[in-house]
């Protein structure tokens, strides 16, 4: 009963974020969407992937949002979509579908389809089913199975900072420079319009 | 002496944790496709990755294999962040140049 709970309450403030109208209260729901989605990974007993959501989907993550906001300004667009509503709500319902008739029909499309594959017994790891249990830590799998991972993570990492740089960069960019002359050049060629426009009145007067 | 974490059975009924999944998959769809503002985009993509994290541990849960699980968990929600901090940066610089969130204005990247 209580992992419904918490099921529903993440999916309730995964909805309210995308319905919020204003910036700042989404990115409220979504740090909410976060805690309770920390709380159901807990119960579900993976306890570090708990602690890191928690730290960093409803911490790290809604404190650059805010940060985001704070600089760029807590716009709302209240236009019309790109693609058709009737679209939108097609792509986004048909998944929901799919797994409703799976459940309904007892396909074993649901979370069977999901599940990882199993390691052949052969294989030296330290998550095969003969290695000993204790070897089978998430310190172990992460650091000795998927060393390449944490490189891959580092690496992304450095990116990031990268791009924190670029959100904290205030200096003028050339793109700038090339927009103010396209904003430029198309005044001028508005001022030719109306001067030509204006010659041929007097002209014709 | 030494710390042991609390043992709790995991118990999620099937179809409740897979209608999660999948409501944050089509949440985020839904934010992603629906949505103009570069900020809400990037929030859709969140919540895309979380109903992905939840599927993944799901999915170790089952399997018995919930370390694994782990593992690419948190190389998921690390590539999340990082994509939500260049997202952000990308959203604050595209307001600063055309003074605007919106999406359908970003004409300068026409080619």
């Amino acid at each position: 009963m209580l992992m419904t709970g918490l099921a529903i309450a993440t999916l309730a403030c995964g909805v309210m974020a995308v319905r919020a109208r204003r910036l700042l209260s989404s990115a409220v729901w979504l740090a909410a969407c976060s805690a309770f989605l920390a709380v159901l990974l807990y119960r579900l007993g993976a306890y570090e992937v708990a602690v890191i959501e928690l730290s960093v989907g409803a911490g790290l993550v809604t404190v650059l949002f805010v940060f985001a906001i704070n600089i760029a300004g807590d716009e709302s667009i209240g236009l019309p979509s790109v693609i058709p509503r009737g679209l939108t709500w097609l792509l986004c319902l048909a998944p929901l579908a799919v797994i409703a008739l799976s459940i309904a029909l007892r396909i074993p499309a649901g979370i069977d389809a999901l599940v990882l594959p199993s390691l052949p017994s052969g294989m030296p790891s330290a998550i095969s089913s003969d290695a000993p249990p204790a070897a089978a830590t998430f310190v172990n799998v992460l650091w000795q199975d998927r060393a390449l991972d944490v490189v891959v993570q580092v690496v992304l990492i450095y990116a990031g900072v990268l791009g924190l740089l670029g959100l904290l960069a205030e200096k003028e960019g050339p793109l700038q420079h090339s927009a103010a002359r396209e904003v430029a050049a198309r005044r001028d060629r508005d001022l030719l319009t109306m001067e030509t426009a204006a010659r041929r009145e007097e002209a014709e007067t | 002496m030494t710390f042991s974490a609390p043992t709790i059975a995991p118990s999620i009924p099937e179809g409740i944790g897979m209608i999660a999944v999948l409501g944050l998959l089509a949440v985020g769809f839904y934010a992603l496709l629906a949505s103009r503002n570069l900020i809400k985009v990037v929030i859709g993509l969140q919540l895309l990755v979380k109903g992905a994290v939840l599927a993944l541990v799901l999915a170790g849960t089952a399997n018995g294999q919930l370390q694994v699980a782990q593992s690419l968990a948190v190389t998921v929600i690390v590539a999340d962040t990082i994509v939500a901090v260049i997202g952000m940066a990308l959203a604050v610089q595209v307001r600063r140049r055309t003074g605007s969130m919106d999406v359908k204005r970003l004409s300068t990247l026409r080619g």
